[in-house]
């Protein structure tokens, strides 16, 4: 295949770009504990533009209602309007550094978005997907 | 009599002097509070919304809130237990019953020992804000709702209420 070398080269050069860092990479060795097989970003973007009904008010609700469709962008909170910025590692830095962290704000907006706690498939799909980008 | 303060040449920086160095105990003393320095508070609190003076709400208030995170005003807020414990023991510490300022004694008042858990509805912060129209608060979507305080007190996360650093977002400086 004439393609191989570039698609090698290619994956050397980019790789460093979604290199999961240590808490995420130790947060994937937990969730594979609980029997999960694969993380797959597609599914983790799906989740993340999904929309979910609120149950009582029937009130629409997607990630991206604050944090933006655009995960390199800043975004902002729903009900107080504060800046949350981007949750893209490439752009931000900061993101995805902290387990505690990582796993606060799972939890909270979870429930917040999809009125439950997010599976442990679910969380690796989602943080498969936003270390992407 | 030839004292200091009646040399007129003295006078006038005696004045000065005075003015610079005494007039923040003179101005009103509803709106210079102490401004928030707990790391703890500023970074988990302050992450969502202006990490609001203690003083401003009752003991009962801040426990009601620091006990129901899981719904907090409509946002789900939960922390670790470990992080509810250092924060609430903050916020009662410095609550409204613990302060010497005479706004906390006003507000804590005002309440009439009912539970009101939204500084916004507390009767006396009402009255303090009842002049100001909803198109510059509630209509304006710059500010939105009198929660979020640092829209228009320009300097309230550092305790600062005074009138002079009001500016409204989208409007601009208001006189009362």
């Amino acid at each position: 295949m004439k393609l191989a070398p570039i698609t090698f080269l290619l994956t050397l050069t980019l790789s460093p770009f979604i290199q999961a860092t240590p808490a995420v990479e130790e947060l994937f060795t937990q969730y594979r504990q609980k029997g999960i097989q694969e993380f797959s970003a597609d599914l983790g973007k799906n989740l993340y533009f999904q929309e979910f009904k609120l149950a009582g008010t029937g009130e629409i609700r997607q990630c991206a209602d604050c944090h933006t469709p655009d995960l390199r962008a800043q975004g902002q909170h729903a009900e107080t309007g504060k800046i949350i910025e981007p949750l893209a590692p490439s752009i931000n830095r900061q993101r995805l550094l902290d387990i505690k962290e990582i796993n606060k704000w799972l939890k909270r907006n979870c429930k917040w978005t999809l009125g439950r706690e997010c599976t442990a498939q679910e969380k690796g799909n989602l943080l498969t997907f936003i270390q992407t980008q | 009599m030839d004292t200091l303060t009646n040399k007129l040449y003295l006078r006038i920086p005696i004045a000065l002097f005075t003015l610079l160095f005494f007039t923040p105990l003179f101005a009103d003393d509803n709106s210079l509070i102490p401004s928030v320095n707990y790391p703890l508070y500023l970074n988990e609190c302050g992450d969502c919304h202006l990490a609001y003076q203690p003083l401003f709400l009752p003991q009962a208030a801040w426990q009601r809130i620091m006990t129901t995170l899981d719904n907090h005003f409509g946002d789900n807020a939960e922390l670790e237990e470990e992080t509810v414990r250092n924060l609430t023991a903050y916020l009662l510490v410095h609550s409204a019953e613990h302060s010497s300022q005479k706004l906390a004694t006003k507000l804590l008042k005002s309440t009439e020992n009912q539970l009101i858990i939204r500084i916004t509805e507390l009767p006396y912060f009402k009255k303090e804000h009842d002049e100001i129209p909803a198109r510059l608060v509630t209509d304006n979507p710059q500010v939105k709702s009198f929660s979020h305080c640092d829209k228009c007190h320009t300097k309230a996360s550092f305790g600062n209420y005074e009138e002079d650093s009001i500016e409204i977002a989208g409007y601009g400086r208001w006189d009362d």
